[in-house]
């Protein structure tokens, strides 16, 4: 087991000129356990992650990895294996000695270079310069040079983007064992879906302020689930939900409902001798709750 | 400290850009060397007397040409060496691995240390290599093992090496590595020279030209190509001082961008 150390925000500003982008945020990151930093394309994500690294100076508050700031760690980078930019490589370099090169100050042998190199997938290209690799692959380059320490903590800002699905498929299998191990791990989304089966909390920013911070369950509690009816006397049925007082809109040949159970609509349908056709559930609007949520914001 | 020497080395090394511009230093040199050694030798002097040098004077005053004409090249891979990071953002990891910024900067500044000396060794041989054997067959003698010739030979690969270190130091200060290239263009090529002419020209400030860079530089070596033959000053600082101008441009350029570029956030 490895002891990941708590990432903690507090307080957290940053103004760029006039532009708030980010606003006395306060979270914290729990070992063990996947966490989705979310929130729509500007919201702060990626200023925040770079003030918890000390690249960008706080306007006010602080973030710390365990008992003190990122940059205070003797080796910092041994403690929290960050990718922050997929375009962030010397395209003459190749994927090898670019880790090579940072090999030396994380304080790790080439040997550890090589063997990362397998372990992203990138074995075949090593050698290759990375102003010829995909986005992909210049996503699994950044990763294995995060995880060129071992650390007991991982930031990954977007580290989904331009990974294919068997990359993503890959990703995820990867976070899960390092949250099982017991390692720290934050990665950022401006899309709900894309990280919604990796994480095990979710924080939610929008225009730099906190808007939700929760267990991904909890967050699913907030969704209201949706049911499909459809039945071959649409007024009917029209009828029955306006004197029921139901939310609902037409949605192909019959109604989406919010908020009402499948089987109150049944029996309804049904004492009012109703005839249905369908009748199904929609599931939770996890999405629509990350809409409503980083919408509100605005 | 250690560390973050070895990662600035593999960064020079796992480029092509030290090489390609090596080639073009040696090239480059060789060909000045061989167009000053024949027009200073087999070609007519002109009759009115104008052949300023002679002999070992002579033979020093073209071994400086490694600096007069080759400064560019050790200045331009030292900024390099620094604007890439910005170019292309690796600056990120970089500060990542090593947050203590006057670490980073100054494990870049002595690891061009080598590189520039390297720079210098390959100008001075491509330089004597084909100015030396000219001087030698048509001209009053190589002077390869004068003494004199010598150091200003030693000093000039010296010199390439602080070349190297103002380089990066300047491209601390100036970022854009456009920007910074063309402002190392146009300052040695056409600012220095036209200012050391016109400094010199005037009693009141001909002490000052003295100052400039590249004047320092062939203060440092004791021979001054640009002294000999373009007219202007013609006195030199005397070593001890010209290495202290030197370092005080790589140190102040230094403070300069670590007060500045390297306090600012990054990205
Ligand atoms: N260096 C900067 N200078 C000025 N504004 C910036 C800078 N970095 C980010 N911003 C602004 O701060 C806000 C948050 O940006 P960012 O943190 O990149 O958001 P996200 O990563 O969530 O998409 C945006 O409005 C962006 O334009
Ligand atoms: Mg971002």
């Amino acid at each position: 087991m490895v002891s990941g150390p708590p990432l903690v925000v507090e307080g957290l500003a940053k103004s760029f000129g006039a532009v708030r982008a980010v606003d006395d945020l306060t979270f914290a990151v729990r070992p063990g356990a996947v966490t989705g930093f979310l929130g729509p394309n500007g919201a702060g994500k990626t200023t925040t992650l770079r003030m918890l690294l000390g690249l960008t100076r706080p306007t006010s508050g602080r973030a710390l990895v365990g008992d003190r700031p990122y940059a205070e760690h003797p080796r910092p980078a041994r403690v929290v294996g960050a990718a922050l930019d997929a375009s962030s490589f010397h395209p003459g370099r190749s994927g090898l000695g670019h880790l090579e090169v940072y090999a030396a100050q994380v304080g790790v042998s080439r040997q550890r270079a090589h063997d990362l190199i397998e372990l992203v997938g990138l074995a075949g290209a090593a050698d290759r310069r990375v102003g010829g690799y995909s986005m992909g692959m210049r996503q699994r380059l950044g990763l294995a040079t995060a995880l060129l320490g071992d650390p007991p903590a991982v930031v990954l800002d977007e580290p989904a983007n331009g990974l294919d699905p068997e990359g993503i498929v890959w990703l995820r299998r990867l976070l899960r064992t390092f949250a099982d191990e017991g390692r720290t791990v934050l990665i950022s989304s401006h899309v709900l879906a894309e990280v919604q089966h990796t994480v095990d909390d979710v924080v939610i920013i929008a225009a730099g302020r906190l808007v939700h911070a929760s267990s991904l369950a909890a967050l699913a509690d907030l969704a209201e689930p949706e049911t499909y009816v459809e039945s071959p006397d649409p007024e009917a049925l029209a009828r029955l939900a306006a004197d029921r007082g139901w939310t609902a809109r037409p949605e192909g040949a019959g109604l989406l409902v919010s908020a009402v159970a499948g089987a109150e609509i049944g029996a309804a349908a049904y004492a009012n001798g109703i005839e249905l056709h369908q009748l199904a559930g929609r599931g939770v609007g996890l999405e629509d709750v990350f809409l409503r949520l980083t919408g509100g914001a605005r | 400290m250690r560390a973050a020497l070895v990662a600035e080395y593999r960064k020079l090394v796992t480029t092509r850009m030290w090489w390609v511009l090596l080639i073009a230093l040696a090239a480059y040199l060789a060909f000045i060397g061989g167009v000053m050694g024949f027009s200073l030798t087999v070609a007519p002097q002109p009759e009115d007397g104008t052949a300023m040098l002679e002999g070992a004077e002579l033979a020093a005053a073209v071994y400086s040409l490694v600096n007069a004409v080759g400064y560019v090249f050790p200045l331009v891979i030292g900024s390099l060496a620094m604007t890439m990071e910005f170019r292309h953002q690796t600056i990120t990891q970089s500060l990542l691995v090593e947050p203590r910024r006057s670490v980073f900067l100054g494990a870049k500044l002595l690891v061009t240390v080598p590189l520039g000396l390297l720079y210098g060794l390959v100008a001075t041989v491509a330089v004597v290599g084909v100015a030396g054997p000219l001087l030698e067959v048509a001209g009053d003698g190589a002077f390869l093992t004068d003494g004199r010739v010598l150091q200003v030979i030693l000093l000039g690969v010296v010199v390439s090496a602080l070349w190297a270190v103002i380089g990066v130091a300047f491209g601390s200060v100036l970022t854009n590595q456009v920007a910074a290239i063309v402002v190392i263009l146009a300052f040695t090529q056409f600012v220095e020279p036209i200012a050391r002419l016109g400094l010199g020209a005037f009693d009141a400030t001909e002490g000052v030209a003295r100052f400039l860079p590249g004047a320092a530089a062939d203060g440092l070596m004791g021979a001054s190509f640009f002294a000999a033959f373009g007219g202007g000053e013609s006195d030199l600082l005397p070593r001890w001082a010209a290495l202290l101008v030197l370092l005080a441009y790589a140190g102040g350029l230094a403070l300069v961008g670590r007060l500045t570029t390297l306090r600012r956030d990054i990205g």
